[in-house]
């Protein structure tokens, strides 16, 4: 759906992105994540062609777009919808005009036009609102109008660069209800720019790492939210301050074991001792996952290991 | 000119009819300056807008050479510049005194001030609407017309108000150095024959415009506006 190879790019002198190479699967909702000024923004732009690039290639649903004049352009974007931090509704024209507006562009008649807008209002909840202006609107509710506005062209993606950023916790958490709604019900591949990780873990199947223009981490959001290495570790901040002596294993509980109380029964099972010295339960895409650090000395590891491959599905390493 | 306005003096006309004449003319004027003003203005304004440098098709020479041209147009004093376009007004209206020869200069010396004016009102336009528009493919000419016209559509009406106003103003001036209206009104029986009350009146008649032209353009922004 969207193939990214080795791309690059500057501002003057100042390397933005560097040798970026991804794959969105269609259908899947993908985050690119990262801190500000890292180029999240920048990248997602290259894929609408709203910014351009100096080197590497970017294919979007099957056309190079630095190969696209302007109105091959045009027609690559009608194809992928946007949504951006502070709504950009236009603010002289009601909800239904706002939503209307890439229809009008585009050419539609008013009977097509006032079908999709309706079918739209009824889909982001906002039939009350019709006729009301943009500054009347809360900011979920605005954000709802820009989500309507992207989709009015039946688009195949849909990109949001920081969607919820200005939203309240709440907000946050009905809009990206909302995309997943999208996402699953309408088939909608969604490329989500954030720099919260909770929205990442609650949305995205798989995600980017940005820093400084590089990709510091590509995968599934399992594997980097609860296998990090080191570069995910520092990115998230978590420093964790393990003991010097004996062995510390760490322990990841897959969601489908995560409920389970493993580590008591391995502890009365084998009738050892141990610290538990890190850990954490995630919420990944509304799976639980959890993982563990536990401090054992030396000659009792071993045990430990033993009965955690032939006890449990429980996944674990020597650090 | 003076002439003219002599005889009617001589005719005894009342002071009423010289002053409601003389509101007519200032009308007109005003009016029809505004009107062709705000025309070559938004012109300007468009390709000034278009050509910027963060503009959607910037052109650095189109850009600078109708910036230097608006400033130094901007930079001339009314009066001299009604003098400087004489040969131009003669050229094009066939005579450079009276009320329609007034037009050229207050449309010329207007045009590039209400220029600016819609310009800013474009550029007061979030950069993120333009950007939400261009994602769905919108092309410049629609952008122009079916996002910055209509979100800057408010401003541009307070920038016609205040253009109006101040054309006003000149046209008065203009009265003084051959054109009609309350100006020469004021020049001719208040200034040279040292008559008191038609100061007075003129300058009454000429707060009392202003004031209804800004209330109307203030009512109608609050229309349009959302
Ligand atoms: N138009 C521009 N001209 C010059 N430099 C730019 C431009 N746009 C972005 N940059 C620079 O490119 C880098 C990446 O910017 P970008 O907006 O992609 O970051 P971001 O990850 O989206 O950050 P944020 O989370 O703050 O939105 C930054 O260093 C920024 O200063
Ligand atoms: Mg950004």
């Amino acid at each position: 759906m969207i193939d990214i190879k080795h791309l690059s790019k500057y501002f003057n002198d100042q390397k933005v992105l560097d040798d970026i190479t991804l794959h969105v699967n269609a259908g899947e909702i993908f985050a690119i994540v990262g801190h500000s000024g890292a180029g999240k923004s920048t990248l997602l732009r290259c894929i609408n062609g709203l910014e351009g690039f100096s080197e590497g290639s970017v294919n979007v649903l099957g056309q190079e777009v630095k190969h696209l004049n302007e109105s091959g352009l045009g027609a690559l974007r009608s194809q992928i919808g946007m949504i951006f931090q502070n709504f950009s509704l236009l603010n002289q024209k009601n909800v239904y005009d706002n939503i209307a507006l890439p229809m009008k562009v585009w050419g539609y008649s008013k009977e097509k036009i006032q079908r999709r807008v309706n079918e739209l209002l009824k889909l982001v909840g906002l039939e009350a609102k019709k006729f009301v202006y943009p500054k009347e609107l809360s900011g979920g509710q605005k954000q709802r109008v820009a989500i309507a506005r992207a989709l009015t062209l039946n688009p195949k993606i849909l990109l949001s660069d920081e969607a919820t950023s200005a939203l309240d916790p709440n907000t946050t958490k009905s809009i990206l209800e909302l995309l997943q709604e999208i996402n699953t019900q309408l088939g909608v591949t969604i490329i989500i720019v954030t720099h919260e990780m909770d929205v990442v873990k609650k949305v995205a199947s798989r995600a980017l790492l940005l820093e400084d223009g590089k990709v510091i981490g590509l995968g599934r959001i399992e594997e980097l939210f609860l296998r990090p290495d080191e570069k995910m570790m520092r990115f998230l901040g978590e420093d964790e301050e393990l003991p010097q002596e004996g062995v510390n294993i760490r322990l990841f509980f897959p969601s489908n074991v995560s409920y389970q109380p493993i580590v008591t029964q391995m502890a009365r099972a084998l009738n050892l001792n141990f610290n538990i010295v890190w850990g954490k339960l995630e919420k990944l895409n509304d799976h639980v996952v959890g993982s563990l650090v536990i401090n054992i000395d030396e000659h009792n590891a071993r045990l430990i290991t033993a009965y955690l491959q032939d006890k449990t599905e429980v996944i674990w390493e020597i650090l | 000119m003076e002439q003219s306005i002599l005889n009617f003096y001589e005719k005894s006309m009342s002071m009423k009819q010289v002053l409601i004449d003389a509101v007519i003319e200032t009308l007109t004027m005003s009016l029809v300056s505004t009107l062709l003003a705000t025309l070559i203005g938004f012109i300007l304004a468009i390709v000034l807008i278009v050509t910027d440098k963060n503009g959607i098709s910037p052109h650095r020479y189109t850009y600078k050479i109708l910036d230097v041209a608006i400033n130094m147009l901007r930079s001339f004093p009314f009066i001299i510049l009604i003098i400087v376009l004489f040969p131009v007004t003669k050229f094009l209206v066939g005579k450079h005194t009276g009320t329609f020869a007034m037009i050229v200069p207050l449309t010329i010396g207007t045009a590039p001030f209400i220029a600016r004016m819609i310009e800013g009102a474009f550029k007061e336009v979030d950069r993120s609407v333009i950007e939400a528009a261009k994602s769905f493919g919108t092309n410049k000419l629609q952008i122009i017309f079916r996002v910055l016209l209509p979100e800057a559509f408010p401003s541009i009406i307070s920038a016609i108000t205040l253009s109006l106003i101040i054309i006003i103003g000149f046209s008065a001036m203009a009265g003084t150095v051959g054109g009609g209206g309350l100006g020469a009104v004021a020049m001719n029986y208040g200034y040279y024959r040292f008559d008191g009350t038609y100061i007075f009146w003129t300058v009454f008649i000429l707060i009392v415009l202003v004031q209804i032209f800004q209330s109307l353009g203030d009512f109608l922004y609050k229309i349009v506006k959302h």
